[in-house]
């Protein structure tokens, strides 16, 4: 009965392996989290690009906008990730002739690449949803007062659209780092990829469970964070909800 | 270049799409019945009076929607793997355990939709007026009538938007399951690419029949969204 208890708890926990094998998860961990601080931060300042392309009233630009984040929305992050890993070896002496093949032909920056473009996509779709919320009278009300367009942008409408959209920016942060564990597939040693590595060499399934509860405190510290800059940031809207 | 032909030739490639696509298909529609009902089921579990029934629901889902939808799939197909292995042992059995790759890929994908979809579930649940059900008893239905005929209907119609977006998260997210050996539409796509060096066009096939599938989708969903909303203004 003993050893059998014993045997769930190595099952569960392995504390040497750690100890061998820990420096190897926290490397995992920087290349995560360099993937993913990259990919949300190109995929935001796209996302404007898109948002912005989306609401303008050119009927080619907004289709293709729309277009864009229809689809990069609709089809699964890995067939994406392979279509550019795998397809540049393909398109490798046209690349190597303008000089972007050592871009492409690194795992790491084709998931940068690949993970900017389907973040962008969900990011503009809660830009968009943020934009459209604020009321138009707003907008009327400055545009009135003599205020610039550069000038109700940005002190009229982003405030209240940032606030807005912080928190389900927040969610799309923390599904990248979920999403991003897909390049461990294309041979990058992220958290997920040191993972798989540790577990083909020992093959000892604590290693998993490990991992997870990594992302786990990832995850959590995210949604503190949010939570302190949602109340930051909402002080205003609380004050004069109070008095 | 001949596009037609890789698909349609005489060693064209379209069969083993076709067969990788109804997998695919297949594998989400399998998922629904046991992801869905274990997440109401959860859901049920969540609104229960005792803490300790409580907290470990929380604490499942809290899990399973933490971590990354492949590193749940891993866990659940290696962990169920090797605890089945065990056993066996423990019977002591002879030769060695295998686990269908399909069955697996069901179980691991309703474990994940189970925690999404319990979200969702306890939102429909609590917006459903407790008078409803009182009412109900009162009239003399039973428990099953009342949740068959006054809870469901109504439980339904707000569950439905999210319950179509986590289809759309699953329908994407069969395609993890390939990474386990399964020839998914994706695997076959990968196949055809290894046998013939055109990653472009294949994966761009297969993207192509996702996104139709994400596009068949949301019109469904609004279809049934409509349906569910009738008699509501």
């Amino acid at each position: 009965m003993l050893q059998t208890l014993q045997d769930l708890a190595s099952f569960v926990f392995n504390v040497d392996l750690l100890r061998q094998y820990g420096w190897r998860l926290l490397e995992g961990l920087r290349i995560t989290a360099l993937v993913v601080c990259t990919s949300v931060t190109i995929g935001f300042v796209l996302a404007y690009f898109v948002c912005r392309a989306r609401m303008s009233k050119n009927v080619v630009l907004s289709s293709a906008a729309a277009f864009y984040s229809t689809f990069f929305r609709g089809t699964p992050l890995l067939c994406l990730l392979y279509l550019v890993y795998y397809g540049a070896g393909e398109l490798r002496p046209v690349l190597s002739q303008i000089g972007i093949w050592w871009f492409f032909r690194d795992a790491y920056y084709c998931c940068i690449f690949i993970f900017s473009i389907n973040t962008s996509a969900y990011q503009s779709e809660i830009l968009r949803g943020a934009l459209a919320a604020v009321p138009k009278g707003q907008i009327e009300a400055a545009a009135s007062l003599g205020l610039s367009r550069y000038r109700i942008d940005r002190h009229i409408v982003w405030p209240q659209a940032f606030l807005l959209a912080l928190r389900p920016l927040g969610n799309e942060l923390v599904s990248m780092i979920k999403a991003s564990a897909l390049a461990a597939i294309v041979t990058l040693l992220d958290l997920f990829g040191q993972t798989r590595f540790i577990f083909a060499r020992t093959f000892d399934f604590s290693v998993y469970l490990y991992a997870a509860l990594i992302y786990l405190v990832i995850v959590e510290i995210i949604r503190r964070l949010w939570a302190v800059m949602e109340r930051g940031l909402s002080r205003h809207v609380l004050a004069s909800a109070k008095s | 270049m001949d596009w037609f032909g890789l698909l349609f030739g005489p060693n064209g490639w379209s069969r083993l799409l076709l067969e990788g696509l109804a997998v695919t298909v297949g594998l989400a529609l399998a998922t629904i019945p046991f992801g869905f009902g274990f997440g109401l089921l959860l859901a049920i579990l969540k609104l229960s009076k005792r803490r300790v029934v409580r907290g470990l629901c929380e604490a499942y889902t809290t899990f399973f929607r933490g971590i990354p939808d492949i590193l749940a799939l891993f866990i659940v197909y290696f962990g169920l793997n090797a605890l089945l292995d065990r056993i066996w042992v423990a019977l002591q059995f002879e030769g060695h355990l295998e686990m269908n790759i399909f069955v697996a890929g069901v179980i691991a994908l309703s474990t994940v939709v189970a925690a999404y979809s319990s979200e969702v579930w306890v939102a429909a649940l609590k917006s459903v007026a407790e008078g409803q059900r009182e009412a109900a008893f009162a009239l003399g239905l039973d428990r099953r009538k009342t949740f068959v005929f006054v809870t469901w209907p109504q439980l339904i119609r707000v569950a439905l938007p999210g319950l179509g977006n986590i289809w759309m998260v699953l329908l994407k997210d069969t395609s993890l399951v390939s990474t386990l050996g399964l020839v998914d539409l994706l695997r076959a796509a990968h196949e055809a690419n290894k046998n013939t060096g055109r990653p472009i066009f294949f994966f761009t096939v297969a993207a192509l029949i996702y996104f139709a599938f994400s596009i068949l989708s949301s019109v469904v969903q609004a279809r049934l969204e409509k349906r569910a909303n009738r008699g509501f203004a």
